[in-house]
């Protein structure tokens, strides 16, 4: 008798496997690599929340995963896992993680790879980032109006050419309302420690900045901007539940758009390697409501948000002066190319602060 | 600089010690009872999640710092059952309790993520607290920072001044002899891992509730391995424990300030600098006259009674 029960489970158990296996072969599987928890509130949330918009729109065509909190230097496995376990396309979300996707893209041949912030490509690597910098433009300009010290602190992750660039945009952007303007730049060569990015905060406070932007990945230095009765910004995400009081709005990522159409790419058969670069006019790059400001400030704020969509401003329109105060060369003519932002490692005129070369 | 930077700059390097300071202090006495707990890391996080999912629900600051250490108590108590319980490798257990703290904070704070609450009021003292340069300094911390020096104090009277103390530090220089003598030596080891992990624990409730008061998840950030390397910078000694936190939160603190008033270094330089001066200290002190500062003879043994 028991012998008997146990065959019949056991059987029952292997149909089961088969059915479940066949039932989910058809079902196209998807990855994807976070470098911070998805509840940062923040540049990984915003990912996530991509990745739930797309699954929701496919719904039982895909099957999603994601790893969260998977540090960039030693992300080889945790993508390998991925690519092992039978997922076709995997989108790995931080810059760090570029030089591992195409180590492991290199090994599997057939699963497809979507890297964000990078630039490098391959047959099966495409590349994909939204122009932050137009966001950071309008917060630019936003400070430059609203600071009553003319001195603005930026807390920073990692030098590389997004942070570079978004940097030298919000320094245009204040500029262009209020020449006396000046951006205190604080590196924290971190992109999510909380207690890291408050100090940092608190630090570019005590030397007299009244608002703090930042392109780290915690809520901590707004909350801190709220805490000591002065403004700043989101980061990412719409971060004003943390900071009433302080923050004026934020760059919002939204990537859903982007993960929809490549993953039916995948599923039509048509995915083939490129290299996009979203902004405002594309709908990957939003901007939170703009509060905490006088009227003047907002409707200022949201003409530019409305000209860069149209594509009627152009935040690295030329000429674009270099720290030394020379012309950098104009490629296309009128600006910046996307080539010449997205390996931005210069500064532009005003910036008090040195890169390390 | 005028006297509220000056002190701005020197209350922003307190804060930044104190949680590595709780978490330390804990090892330390853990470690000199003979019981390594790499596990630091896992029961300070714990704690965060938990003491801010306490302070929330319950409203109450107090009651929050508890739910942290109980957190961290009911970590530490795993640890000591796997390590002093049935003998497990103590590097091991200690990895594996990290790991797992790690993983159990996401999942418990998961509901918690996103939720803000006020930070608890600073200390005031009518006249004491408003002196120039070091009224708030040593007059207007919050509770968390005096607890923190409090628990130093403690720990240092315990450990070189009362009986049990030195009991404790027998138990872990030679368990063998300790166990001859009579002592006993698994219920000090359990009693002293159980003391690390409340106050692992109260340091991860520092950090949400009073220094960044929110939770997410990963938010101790490393700063339970930091404090691990702060009680063999220390030499196993309480009170060096509070001089290193201070030169690490200092040099931190000073590095982000020279970014901030910009005297023109490139600021990955100015970064590794509080790493430098805890080498450059370390190799100091151990080259110092100072032999007798040693690691406690069993630590990281595991004791088996012999029969």
């Amino acid at each position: 008798m028991k012998k008997t029960s146990f065959k019949l489970a056991l059987i029952s158990a292997v149909a089961f496997a088969a059915a479940t296996s066949a039932f989910a072969a058809e079902k196209l599987k998807v990855g994807f690599v976070y470098v911070g928890p998805v509840g940062d509130f923040g540049y990984s949330y915003q990912h996530d929340q991509g990745r739930i918009a797309m699954q929701k729109a496919l719904g039982d065509k895909v099957e999603t995963t994601f790893l969260e909190n998977v540090p960039e230097n030693d992300s080889d496995r945790s993508i390998e896992q991925l690519a092992r376990s039978g997922h076709k396309l995997i989108f790995t979300t931080s810059f760090g993680y570029m030089e591992p996707t195409l180590r492991v893209a290199k090994k599997f041949p057939g699963v497809k790879f979507e890297h964000a912030t990078g630039y490098k490509r391959a047959e099966n690597v495409s590349t994909y980032t939204a122009k932050f910098h137009e966001g950071r433009y309008v917060i630019g300009q936003i400070a430059g109006k609203m600071t009553k010290t003319n001195t603005i602190g930026y807390v920073a992750s990692f030098p590389i050419p997004e942070v570079v660039a978004g940097i030298n945009a919000f320094m245009l952007g204040a500029q262009s309302v209020n020449p006396n303007v000046k951006v205190k730049i604080v590196w924290a060569n971190t992109w999510f420690d909380p207690g890291k990015e408050a100090d940092a905060a608190k630090a570019l406070l005590a030397q007299g900045a009244d608002i703090i932007s930042q392109h780290t990945d915690s809520a901590a230095p707004l909350q801190e901007a709220e805490k000591a009765g002065k403004l700043g910004f989101g980061q990412a995400s719409d971060q004003f539940r943390f900071a009433p009081k302080a923050q004026m709005s934020a760059i919002v990522d939204d990537w859903s758009s982007y993960y929809i159409e490549r993953t039916k790419a995948v599923l039509n058969g048509t995915w083939k390697s490129k290299d996009t670069f979203g902004g405002m006019d594309a709908d990957m790059v939003h901007m939170a409501p703009f509060t905490n400001m006088p009227d003047d400030v907002k409707k200022m704020a949201e003409e530019t948000f409305a000209a860069i969509k149209a594509k009627k401003l152009n935040p690295f329109k030329c000429p674009v002066l270099d720290q030394d105060g020379k012309a950098v060369e104009c490629k296309d003519g009128k600006a910046l190319t996307d080539k010449q932002i997205t390996s931005m490692n210069w500064y532009v005129k005003g910036v008090d602060d040195k890169l390390p070369k | 600089m005028t006297s509220e930077i000056f002190q701005l700059v020197l209350m922003t390097v307190v804060t930044a010690a104190t949680p590595l300071i709780l978490a330390a202090i804990g090892e330390l006495v853990t470690e000199r009872a003979g019981v390594l707990n790499l596990g630091v890391e896992g029961m300070m996080i714990m704690g965060a999640a938990l003491a801010f999912a306490g302070a929330y629900l319950t409203g109450s600051t107090t009651l929050g710092a508890i739910c942290g250490m109980l957190a961290g108590v009911a970590m530490a108590a795993l640890f000591g059952l796997l390590t002093i319980g049935f003998a497990i490798n103590q590097v091991a257990a200690g990895l594996a309790l990290t790991i797992f703290g790690t993983g159990l904070s996401g999942l418990l704070g998961a509901g918690f993520v996103g939720l803000k609450r006020d930070r608890p009021g600073h200390v005031h003292i009518p006249g004491l607290s408003d002196l120039p340069y070091v009224g708030q300094l040593f007059f207007g911390e919050d509770i968390f920072v005096y607890i923190a020096f409090g628990l130093v104090a403690g720990a240092a009277w315990f450990l070189s001044r009362s009986r049990t103390g030195l009991a404790l530090r027998a138990t872990g220089d030679n368990h063998q002899s300790a166990h001859a003598l009579g002592l006993p030596v698994r219920r000090t080891r359990f009693l002293a891992a159980l003391f690390g992990g409340a106050c692992a624990g109260l340091a991860g409730a520092y950090l949400t509730l009073a220094y960044t008061p929110f939770w997410s998840p990963g938010m101790t950030a490393g700063r339970g391995w930091i404090a691990l390397a702060l009680v063999v910078f220390a030499s196993w000694k309480p009170w060096r424990v509070v001089l290193g936190a201070l030169l690490f939160g200092g040099a931190t603190m000073l590095q982000l300030h020279a970014q901030a008033a910009s005297i023109g270094l490139p600021g990955q330089l100015l970064s590794a600098v509080p790493y430098l001066a805890t080498i450059v200290a370390l190799v100091l002190l151990s080259s110092g006259a100072r032999k007798n500062a040693t690691a406690p003879a069993a630590l990281g043994q595991a004791f088996i009674a012999p029969r």
